[in-house]
């Protein structure tokens, strides 16, 4: 059987790794490749490294970095921040990278996921929405990005980048992000429901039993950031992931 | 001897060689198709559309030289993901024929309406060996998984060509071998020791 992937999602900011607090307070957390070479070495099922400020600022991916990562990691390794252009993404693929994660880019213009598509499979694509509650409590499609929000509904959004040839989609709770009190299910329900392709939720996980529920909502795989970097009450910086025997147990329950 | 990976547009050579190196092997990008006889082993590696593959081999001068690297000279081929599928007879993705080295055919995951089973079959997957072969152990304690990421799987005429299957919403190919030519649908590159352990066992295979 198929399992469910966990995948540690972790921020680069000006090179480093960081971990935020629904979207800000950037908390330092070391050195990617150390991390990376953690991860590998504890055998994680696929990661994510994210740049959090490229698009911000406007940046191209820093790709002599990006080939560092992937050449630690046997396993697959997917890319976000900064990919606008097809270009960009054949390039990070060269350097070892399976997939690339675009919002951005994909905001702007759903064009760019079908042509990165078309050349490299829908495999090789992911298209991420940001979700944050407005004032009233409700789900909100919001550009990390611009930080505002963006005026067309979040499933919607996805919806369409499926259509436009996206192979995963990854939803993330801006609310929950970095607070480890557990995962929006509701919403991970409701797209997992309405979407045909793998979906990654991620956002709040603290404990195998909140990957659970996020599984059981129909998430074919689970990311978490907070819960794979930090240690206890005051988040001391120290890497981790399950064992794989207990993600047996946790999954055949 | 060295392992040569054809240059074909569609693939993405940059984990196969490192896993290579890292098993204690050597592999060369090769561009030229006329050099590919000098190599002793082929990898044949690549993602994306069948028909997009195919017409790398044909119209780049391709076909030829794979053809007798894998059918006149028997040398060892492992056709990785697409690879595996390139070298099966035609595929429902496509229209233009494959190698036809395998006697199979890629078709579509058929899941049943209403399942909640996705595609692409993407993640890991345990596989079940179907026979002894030189790729995968038969008997080994642990378990066997491997990253998988397709829409499509081969199905092969004569069932012996069968390595490995893997379970997906129905039994998938996951290993495949005629003679000196192996396949394998999930990505060994991609699958920490247990396609390291795979990679080594095709690295040190007697030419």
């Amino acid at each position: 059987m198929l399992k469910h992937r966990i995948i540690p999602c972790l921020l680069m900011l000006d090179n480093g790794l960081v971990k935020t607090k629904c979207f800000v307070k950037p908390k330092y957390v070391g050195d990617p490749i150390n991390a990376i070479r953690i991860f590998n070495d504890k055998e994680v099922d696929e990661l994510m490294v994210l740049d959090i400020g490229a698009s911000r600022e406007s940046r191209e991916p820093n790709y002599e970095l990006i080939e560092q990562f992937a050449g630690e990691c046997f396993m697959p390794l997917c890319y976000g921040g900064g990919i606008r252009s097809v270009e960009q993404a054949r390039r990070l693929f060269a350097l070892g990278v399976e997939k690339v994660c675009l919002q951005s880019a994909a905001l702007d213009d759903l064009t760019i996921v079908t042509r990165i598509a078309e050349q490299f499979g829908s495999q090789s694509v992911l298209v991420s929405a940001d979700v944050k509650s407005n004032w009233l409590g409700k789900h909100r499609l919001y550009s990390s990005k611009t930080t505002k929000f963006v005026d067309i509904s979040w499933l919607t959004f996805l919806t369409d980048a499926v259509a436009a040839g996206a192979g995963e989609v990854l939803l993330n709770s801006v609310d929950r992000d970095g607070t480890m009190q557990g995962m929006d299910v509701d919403m991970i329900r409701e797209a997992a429901a309405a979407l045909p392709v793998p979906l990654i939720a991620v956002g709040g996980a603290s404990s195998l039993q909140d990957i659970k529920a996020a599984v059981d909502a129909g998430a074919s795989a689970v990311s978490a950031g907070a819960m794979f970097v930090f240690h206890g009450p005051h988040r001391a910086v120290l890497i981790t992931y399950p064992k794989y025997r207990d993600l047996e147990q946790l999954f055949d329950q | 001897m060295k392992i040569a990976i054809p240059a074909l547009p569609c693939g993405n050579f940059s984990s196969v060689l490192k896993i290579i190196e890292r098993v204690g092997g050597s592999a060369e990008i090769v561009d030229d198709p006329s050099h590919l006889a000098s190599f002793g082993k082929m990898i044949i590696a690549g993602v994306g559309a069948f028909d997009h593959g195919m017409s790398c081999i044909r119209n780049r001068g391709w076909l030829d030289a794979l053809d007798d690297f894998a059918l006149r000279k028997h040398r060892p081929v492992l056709g990785i993901c697409l690879g595996m599928q390139l070298i099966c007879n035609r595929s429902e993705e496509g229209s233009i024929p494959g190698l036809g080295w395998v006697d199979a055919n890629v078709v579509r995951f058929r899941l049943e309406p209403g399942s909640k089973m996705k595609v692409p079959h993407m993640g890991w997957n345990t596989v079940k060996i179907a026979k002894e072969n030189t790729l995968i152990p038969l008997n080994s304690v642990e378990e066997q998984r491997f990253y998988f990421v397709h829409s499509y799987h081969a199905v092969c005429t004569d069932p012996q060509d069968v390595l490995a299957t893997a379970f997906h919403g129905h039994e998938i190919t996951a290993a495949l071998s005629k003679g000196n030519v192996m396949g394998v649908q999930f990505h060994p590159e991609k699958s920490h020791r247990f396609g390291m352990a795979l990679m080594q066992r095709f690295v040190e295979l007697k030419c």
